[in-house]
């Protein structure tokens, strides 16, 4: 009778976690495919698109973005991704690379920065928009290498702070902060697993796989994108695009997972 | 679960000294940046923008106020709790299981409404045995009502909490549900009666 309880108890306990495991077993198995055969990631598809896309003549200025100058040289697109985001002297602010990718198209292209933060992301079951594509192509060019970034300049070090305070702020009719969801180990929304996102270690793991391919939206999800569907999940209005917020809360992740592998697409649920 | 909570705050407390060093940052010029950031929001948007005084003490400190400021924050909180006019705290159990599962309201995709707001519980908290999709940001409530005898007092400290979490643990990760209007005094009525009935499957 104890026995069968204690079977009962173990079995009511074990539910959920299986419940997780299943789940998460399946997008593992998936990760192990896509490793043995990384060319079938379906966000290499995008990266190709933005390949393609860095080199072909678009806006009013009819120009590519082969001058766009990600931090290491005009057109260096080779391991760029890894030293961001930095300081740049002639805009005179921190970029991520997203940010960084709409200034070239502003300046070198002449897209106007309006319509270019207006409906930056995708639809669900849409293919990640052009900017987006551009950054998955450069991400993966850093593949393989680990997050460099130095962040030491007084702005970089400016926006590592603000991004920090950002992380820890609470806003909102749900009185909901980053730190809500990513200041503990092993918990999870339902049996969506969180990363501790202010602990190195964790941060590590996770923000080299961003931009990542989501399998629940069958699209590229870039991190800015990321960052505004967090404050969509926290009832606050819509981020912009390239916001300071956003580039603070991107310098923080990355000096946070300084030193860890860069590998995207990532592959998320 | 007592022994739980001690840890807890015994821990807060330990950190809250190195979190008051680590705010390094001047909360008027992150309001700025967050004001900048999301500047093109509709006008009836803007105050989600703005903190309350407890959403800036907990932002300051981390979560792990110091034992003043943990008093003062508990205090406000208590005394913004409404009841209902009846002074009925319980209502309909299968009605909360409805609003325990949805995540329904207030995000900028959910307008016009099309529905009630949900309270979101299973996004962190077990509750019934059957679903066993639950969130383990907060804790399991599992037998919750069962455990303590579906005593009066109990009762009422869950209808408290769900009301208004920060008056029983300040800087708690849960949404002030009632006070913000998330929920109606109603829904929390049904919330009450699904972690508190006997009837409810969370005690079954």
């Amino acid at each position: 009778m104890i026995a069968a309880a204690c079977c009962a108890v173990l079995t009511l306990l074990g539910a959920p976690l299986r419940a997780q495991d299943d789940a998460e077993k399946a997008v593992e198995k998936y990760r192990q495919m896509l490793k043995e055969d990384p060319w079938s990631n379906p966000g290499l598809l995008d990266s190709d698109r933005g390949e393609a896309l860095w080199t072909t003549a678009a806006g009013p200025n009819k120009a590519t973005l082969e001058k766009c100058d990600l931090g290491k040289g005009p057109g260096v697109v080779d391991g760029a991704f890894s030293e961001l985001p930095r300081y740049f002297a002639d805009a005179d602010r921190v970029m991520d690379l997203e940010t960084r990718l709409m200034w070239c198209m502003e300046k070198l292209q002449g897209f106007n920065h309006a319509d270019l933060v207006k409906r930056p992301y995708p639809a669900g079951g849409q293919p990640v928009k052009d900017l987006g594509a551009i950054a998955t192509y450069v991400a993966v060019k850093s593949n393989g290498l680990k997050f460099a970034a130095k962040l030491d300049k007084p702005q970089e070090q400016a926006a590592v702070a603000m991004g920090e305070a950002i992380f820890y702020r609470r806003q909102g009719p749900h009185d909901f902060g980053c730190t809500t969801c990513h200041n503990d180990s092993g918990r999870r929304i339902r049996l969506q697993g969180l990363p501790f996102l202010s602990e190195p270690k964790e941060a590590k793991e996770v923000v080299g796989q961003w931009p990542a391919y989501r399998v629940s939206t069958t699209q590229v999800m870039t991190m800015q994108h990321r960052l505004y569907d967090c404050y969509w999940q926290m009832r606050m209005p819509e981020l912009e695009m390239g916001s300071d917020v956003s580039v603070a809360l991107i310098s923080y992740l990355t000096k946070n997972a300084s030193g860890g592998e860069i590998a995207t697409p990532g592959l998320k649920r | 679960m007592k022994r739980f909570f001690v840890t807890v705050a015994a821990c807060c407390f330990a950190v809250s000294a190195q979190a008051q060093e680590k705010a390094k940052v001047d909360p008027a010029k992150v309001d700025a940046e967050i004001a900048k950031a999301f500047a093109a929001a509709p006008a009836d948007w803007k105050p989600r923008l703005d903190q309350d005084e407890t959403m800036k003490q907990c932002s300051l400190y981390r979560n792990a106020p110091p034992k003043n400021v943990a008093e003062e924050i508990q205090k406000r909180e208590r005394a913004l709790i409404k009841y209902p006019a009846d002074g009925k705290l319980t209502g309909d159990w299968a009605s909360g299981e409805k609003i325990a599962q949805s995540g329904y309201g207030l995000r900028f995709t959910d307008y016009p409404a099309r529905q009630a707001n949900g309270g979101n519980c299973y996004a962190c908290h077990q509750l019934s045995k059957a679903e066993v999709s639950y969130g383990t940001i907060g804790p399991s409530l599992l037998n919750y009502g069962k455990n303590r005898n579906f005593s009066e007092a109990d009762t009422k400290a869950v209808y408290d909490k769900i009301y208004d979490a920060q008056a029983a643990f300040p800087c708690s990760n849960m949404p002030r549900l009632g006070l913000h209007g998330v929920l109606t005094i109603d829904q929390i009525k049904d919330l009450v009666a699904l972690v508190m009935s006997p009837d409810s499957p969370v005690n079954k």
